[in-house]
């Protein structure tokens, strides 16, 4: 191997980085190289050989609820009043509800399921950090990939929707990007939920926490039915906002709420972001 | 200026101390031993300098900058082979090396090229899609060892290269590393291996306990801490305490190991003929040069044959 080691590519993209490096506060630069996409590329590159039938489950999940309650329940309940008080089909009230809980379920399969192994089994992370990248740059390098399942999981419900007559506006198109907010919101938490988990034992409260925050959080009828303090907690959790941003969306009908929705996903995001950083840096660079 | 200088450096876990205030420095090009027992403290050395563990006292300085707080800038730089084997197992051979040198930011229209020569400098290149967990151990060790050097490295960081390697894969990675150092590029070893040491290294450092007992080259070493040559001497398990008292007498410093008993003389073959001639009959006999091996008994009362 005859390289010259000074004025290779390889120097040469070294230097680069340094450069990039100092012109950053110091505490940024220990965090962060802006090199997030290299992790994203290894998480494709192991998509492009990984078996497409598992990545898929956990989607059929909304579109067996949207079958079972949205047709046949919609047959008995018939038509409920809309975002904007106006009447809707209750397979119009039911589909927006079940994107936000689709693009939800593939981001936390990603950021909880499979993060846990790497975490505990693999020495992915262990690897990853002894080169130059930072511990954000894995942060955010993992957390879009879980983020881009929940959005396929989104786009594809979104397809079974379309499927079903059940996209009658443009708004429609708008909640893609929405779903991608709340894909984003919910791989940044279930990441930052997982760096903290020891075991099994807790991997195995994720669902149990999931699935009565999706039966009670307006997905299936609006949650005025409960006392104030139930609504309480109900609009303390995430879900709630994705499915009312996502029925707003629906419509086309907005109020000042949206705004704290959105704003909700962001700040949500944001902590993650930062508390996987965090964690990452503590268990690998300790 | 060195290319590593530690002083006083420490690592804590509770109230142990792992690295207990060492102080070294690596000068560029240099290829530098660090050699000990288990649990020297050799890899949480190693990797202090990484930056991937944080020390808990002490200067450490690499490449100028400190680790801790410069962690991706200087591992901009290093190549780091690890002791155990990390490599990505959802990803082929080949892919381990590409995908990894994006994690250095590196184009791929470098990384293809050099993937392919880092497989053949590790003769892999038949293995090139092979996932990870269909490749034998040392064929494991060896694409780590390549993926070490896929951002050409100025300061490599070996932990133990060639365990788990066959005696052909190891002379060939030691003249690997060689050309390397040719290059300028800094080395910085651990080994269990005194052949090793003696090979690679041009300085060394010895550790017990966290602590360094010994600093210089292998010849410097084997000159300050043992004779010009050895006599080793078989017995059978049970003569070998017995005549050790007899055999002490004769020569300044001795070792009597479980198998075995070795004593240091500057003129072997003098000392065995005495030890013939006074009808002491050893099974076996063997005059031999002083090694690093003899070095290290020496200095930490442990052999170090793995
Ligand atoms: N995370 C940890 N917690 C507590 N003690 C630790 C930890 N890591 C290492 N040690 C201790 O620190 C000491 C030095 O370990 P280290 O791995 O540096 O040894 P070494 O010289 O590399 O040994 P070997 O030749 O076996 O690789 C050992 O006594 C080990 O038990
Ligand atoms: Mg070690």
């Amino acid at each position: 191997m005859s390289v010259d080691r000074t004025t290779g590519t390889a120097a040469r993209v070294v230097a680069a980085t340094g450069e990039r490096l100092r012109r950053r506060p110091a505490w940024l630069a220990a965090l962060y190289v802006g090199n997030a996409r290299a992790v994203i590329g290894r998480g494709f590159r192991v998509i492009r050989n990984a078996n497409w039938g598992i990545i898929a489950t956990g989607f059929f999940e909304p579109v067996f609820y949207l079958l079972a309650m949205g047709v046949g329940m919609g047959g008995l309940v018939g038509v409920v009043p809309g975002p904007d008080g106006r009447p809707i089909s209750y397979a119009m009230y039911l589909a927006p509800a079940l994107l936000a809980t689709s693009a939800m379920n593939g981001a936390i399969y990603d950021s909880v399921h499979n993060v846990f192994f790497k975490l505990r089994f693999g020495k992915l992370y262990e690897a990853m950090l002894a080169t130059s990248l930072g511990p954000m740059d894995v942060a955010l390098g993992e957390i879009f990939m879980a983020l881009f399942r929940g959005f396929l999981y989104g786009i594809g419900f979104l397809g079974v929707l379309a499927g079903m007559g059940l996209v009658t506006s443009w708004w429609a198109l708008a909640m893609l990007p929405v779903a991608l907010l709340i894909a984003l919101g919910f791989a940044s938490l279930g990441m930052a939920v997982t760096s903290f988990m020891k075991g099994f034992q807790q991997l195995d409260l994720v669902p149990l926490a999931l699935l009565p925050m999706f039966l009670f959080s307006a997905t299936l009828y609006p949650i005025t039915v409960y006392p104030g303090w139930i609504q309480a907690v109900i609009m303390a959790l995430p879900l709630w906002h994705g499915v009312e941003l996502m029925r707003q969306l629906s419509v086309g009908f907005f109020t000042p709420l949206t705004l704290v929705h959105i704003g909700y996903f962001v700040a949500m995001s944001a902590v993650g972001i930062v508390v996987v950083t965090l964690r990452l840096r503590a268990l690998f660079l300790r | 200026m060195p290319v590593i200088r530690a002083a006083d450096l420490v690592k804590t876990y509770g109230d142990f101390d792992a690295v207990a205030g060492i102080a070294f420095e690596v000068e560029p090009g240099e290829s530098f031993g660090l050699l000990g027992p288990n649990g020297a403290g050799k890899s949480t050395t190693m990797r202090m300098i990484g930056g991937t563990l944080l020390r808990t006292a002490g200067v450490l300085e690499v490449l100028g900058l400190d680790p801790e707080t410069h962690g991706p800038e200087v591992r901009a730089s290093l190549g780091v082979v690890p002791q155990q084997d990390n490599l990505d197992e959802e990803l082929r051979a080949r892919d381990n090396l590409i995908v990894y040198g994006r994690y250095f930011g590196l184009p791929l229209s470098y990384l293809k090229p050099k993937a392919d020569e880092l497989l053949e400098f590790a003769q892999l290149t038949e293995k090139a899609n092979a996932k990870v967990s269909a490749l034998s151990g040392g064929m494991k060790r060896r694409l780590t060892i390549a993926r070490g050097l896929v951002n050409e490295p100025r300061v490599l960081l070996l932990d133990e290269p060639t365990t788990g390697l066959d005696p052909q894969a190891r002379h060939i990675l030691w003249d690997r590393l060689f050309r390397l150092k040719e290059q300028g590029v800094t080395l910085v070893v651990t080994t269990h291996f005194m052949d090793e040491a003696e090979q690679l290294c041009d300085r060394l450092i010895v550790m017990d306990h966290g602590a360094i007992v010994a600093e210089g080259s292998p010849q410097d070493l084997i000159r300050r801490y043992s004779s010009r040559e050895v006599v080793e001497l078989r017995f059978g398990s049970d003569r070998n305490a017995a005549v050790a008292g007899e055999l002490r007498a004769l020569v300044d410093r001795s070792e009597v190991l479980p198998d075995r008993v070795l004593l240091y003389a500057d003129d072997g073959e003098a000392l065995l003929e005495t030890i013939n001639r006074r009808g002491l009959n050893p099974l076996t006999s063997l005059v031999r040069r002083s090694s690093l091996e003899d070095v290290f008994l020496r200095l930490t009362g442990r052999s170090l044959v793995d």
